[in-house]
């Protein structure tokens, strides 16, 4: 039986259609799951996809946070389940404290949409285990605050730990280090702006974000097995 | 009682300010020179019910730091007047 990946909507999320076809191009069953359930129905990993969560209000992240969802998406993170946050769902998980640091307005106060290089800097993450480090992959942006800040400690336990799972190649926002993604100690709960599910296939203009959906799915089968 | 409560919301010290920065290099084609270190912030005005001024401070404090303040980049100061 395919893995079941569950998509998070809260109101104003806009990517969960690009996400469940990606997942179900590559052999997943991804299914959508509401904000204000209480439970993730069993799925097997959890992805929380970009748009405007409750309509950005206040900060991107800041209001879907405490959507009734996420104390199951806390619970199904501390117990080592696959989770993606993908641009605003990044936002989400930094605002949740499931990944430290904040998303802050990009440099010059840019609004980016455009394809984007990203570099593998650590395959020890859900996202990005199928992949190799080093391996250099486009990949589209499309932010407003996807400019990553944290304290120099949270920098340099990122750095040592290995939890830089992407940097830019051409840093376009003002993230601290390049970061464009990040995972948790556990490498199990993973952050990252850029939208691999846009980068699923070439007739978007590139099939490299297919390696972090592919990793994703593998997490999902082994999680679906435990 | 009742009290009316004012939260400023501000970047902290060394967290770049995009939209102050952009306020400012705005200014001198506006004719205003002279004008330095910009900074953009937010503020939240409203009312609290609590026994004291004491409780309403400490109300209106953890609302501010738990949601209308994000601690990792952003500080907050309070303000608060007997209705």
């Amino acid at each position: 039986m395919a893995p079941r990946i569950g998509v998070v909507v809260f109101p104003g999320t806009n990517c969960e259609y690009d996400v469940v076809q990606a997942m179900a191009a590559i052999g997943g069953h991804a299914e959508l799951l509401w904000h204000g359930d209480s439970g993730l129905s069993g799925v097997d990993a959890v992805v929380l996809p970009g748009g405007f969560a409750h309509g950005d209000y206040l900060r991107p992240g800041a209001l879907a946070r405490f959507s009734s969802i996420m104390s199951a998406v806390s619970d199904f993170a501390a117990a080592g389940g696959p989770v993606v946050g993908i641009c605003n769902g990044f936002q989400v998980l930094t605002e949740a404290g499931l990944l430290p640091g904040a998303l802050q307005k990009n440099g010059r106060l840019r609004f980016l949409c455009q394809p984007t290089r990203v570099t593998v800097t650590s395959t020890a993450s859900v996202l990005t285990s199928g992949a190799d480090v080093g391996d250099e992959l486009v990949i589209p942006i499309n932010h407003f605050s996807g400019s990553y800040v944290c304290d120099d400690e949270t920098l340099r336990q990122l750095n040592e730990g290995g939890r830089v799972v992407l940097r830019y190649v051409e840093n376009p926002n003002g993230s601290v280090d390049d970061i464009a993604g990040i995972c948790n100690e556990a490498g199990n709960v993973v952050g990252l702006m850029p939208h691999p599910e846009r980068a699923s296939s070439l007739l978007l203009g590139s099939d490299d974000g297919l390696v972090l959906l592919h990793s994703l799915l593998s997490a999902a089968m082994v999680a679906a097995a435990a | 009682m009742r009290f009316s409560a004012r939260v400023e919301v501000q970047l902290r010290e060394g967290i770049a300010d995009p939209e102050g920065a952009t306020i400012e290099r705005a200014l001198p084609a506006l004719g205003f020179d002279g004008v330095a270190h910009v900074r953009a912030g937010r503020s939240f005005n409203f009312e609290v019910d609590a026994p004291d001024e004491g409780a309403a401070r400490t109300k209106a404090t953890e609302l501010a730091d738990r949601l209308l303040a994000n601690p990792v980049i952003e500080q907050s100061s309070l303000e608060l007047k007997a209705l």
